[in-house]
């Protein structure tokens, strides 16, 4: 059986792109792999470990879980699009600060995940913290580390 | 994953025609935060998927105070979470919801989907159980209203027939003096599928001290998630105290039909609901 493409446009990182997709790749697959901003990892690939993570619409998501397909048309911002040229972004500056990145593999779902709740509530309580990145495994476990580098940022 | 065609229609009708010609060959994207994981795994080999995140009409929550509540189908978890209505009147509801995976998995996954996929771990139907929720269906032919304890079949398998679309979930006001708690049992508090649920509504008479009217349902416990009717005619119009609380949560816990699998025993599970529904009846009953 013959499956047709589709054509989408996507904004990532404040810039256009025009393609045309199979139904069946990801966010993710798309992101890493025609615009090769590997930043954003794959991790277990079915929503439980939150390498993935990207922004949409402001909104953490699972990219793994998402066809790119579903999205078309929305605003995207991954890791790469956080820093400003060589200023890095605050968060990501307090997690260098308090070392809270070990093997960096959980760090830019981390990051983003910590951004989308920073953006909604500026000065989160370690619990609002934790619950924000429970869906983000870190596999040095270095939690503690993250937590706090997060807690820096709000206060 | 396999490739399929894939749908976007702006209409119910579409979606349900689309739906009807399918034959069975097509299955609805709503959240995809379970079904994408079916289809990364072949579990679920569609020909045709028909995503309905374009049809406004599923989108939204209203209340009304005579009425009552109207989730429609693509409302997502963290909408539940911070919606006013649901805050004020439902809180239950925002408490099921809070438990559901993470908060990438809340800001896909839908209250539609919840439901629809059928597992009898679904958080938010023991909730929605208690609360006499209904479900509006959507087909070629008009519309249905199906009571929300007739809606699940099997694991996995609920009362819609091909061509049918869930539209929305309406629940009345609840009742004078009544609080709704539910309770989850797992191993942590993210990401997890619940062992046991359980969903008490209370509601007391004018003496706050006697059971006007009690609701318990129960998750991850039978085929389906389940209404225990038993256990709450043994609740109904007596003064609430502990060994009438205790009597109730022991029925409740006969009437569950666990099944052992990785996460827990059918003993186990039985115990749960025990001491579960008791601690949910004795809470809801403080706090009116």
């Amino acid at each position: 059986m013959e499956f047709s493409k589709y054509p989408i446009t996507l904004t990532v990182n404040q810039k256009r792109y025009s393609f045309t997709v199979e139904a069946n790749k990801t966010l993710l697959e798309v992101i890493r792999e025609d615009l090769g901003l590997t930043g954003t990892k794959e991790g277990c690939g079915q929503g439980d470990c939150g390498a993935c993570t990207l922004l949409v619409n402001g909104q953490a998501i699972n990219s793994c879980l998402t066809l790119v397909v579903e999205v078309a048309g929305q605003n995207i911002l991954t890791i790469e699009g956080l820093a400003e040229g060589d200023q890095l972004h605050p968060i990501q500056q307090a997690f260098i600060d308090h070392g809270a990145i070990q093997c960096g593999f959980c760090t830019p779902g981390m990051v983003l995940a910590a951004k989308a709740l920073l953006d909604s509530c500026p000065r989160p309580g370690e619990e609002e913290v934790r619950m924000a990145i429970a869906g983000n495994l870190c596999r040095c476990t270095g939690y503690d580390k993250i937590v706090k580098a997060i807690m820096s940022v709000g206060s | 994953m396999l490739t399929f065609s894939y749908y976007a229609p702006t209409s119910l009708n579409q979606a349900c025609r689309l739906l009807s010609e399918a034959q069975g060959q097509a299955r609805l994207l709503a959240g995809g935060t379970d079904l994408l994981i079916q289809m990364k795994r072949n579990l679920v080999k569609p020909q045709f998927l028909i995503d309905l995140k374009k049809i406004k009409r599923l989108k939204g929550i209203e209340y009304d105070p005579e009425k009552g509540l109207r989730i429609r189908a693509l409302v997502t978890h963290s909408e539940l979470l911070h919606n006013p209505w649901i805050l004020g009147y439902y809180p239950i509801l925002a408490q099921a919801a809070q438990t559901i995976g993470s908060v990438q998995i809340r800001n896909k996954g839908t209250v539609g989907g919840n439901l629809c996929h059928a597992v009898p771990s679904a958080d938010l139907a023991p909730p929605l159980l208690v609360l006499n929720a209904r479900a509006v269906v959507r087909g070629l032919k008009g519309k249905k209203f199906i009571p929300l304890e007739e809606f699940f079949c099997a694991p996995n398998q609920t009362i819609l027939k091909d061509g049918e679309i869930l539209q929305e979930i309406e629940v009345p006001r609840m009742p004078e003096r009544s609080k709704a708690i539910y309770l989850k049992h797992g191993i942590r508090r993210a990401m997890e599928i619940a062992i046991v649920g359980v969903a008490v509504l209370m509601a007391l008479k004018p003496d706050r001290r006697t059971c006007a009217e009690v609701r318990i349902a129960l998750g991850a416990v039978a085929p389906t998630p389940i209404r225990v009717v038993e256990a709450e005619n043994s609740l109904q119009g007596k003064i609430i105290a502990p060994e009438e609380i205790e009597k109730a949560a022991s029925i409740a816990a006969a009437h569950a039909q666990p099944i052992t699998d990785l996460r827990g025993s059918a003993e186990y599970r039985q115990e749960i609901v025990r001491v579960l529904t008791a601690r949910a009846i004795t809470h809801a009953a403080r706090i009116i």
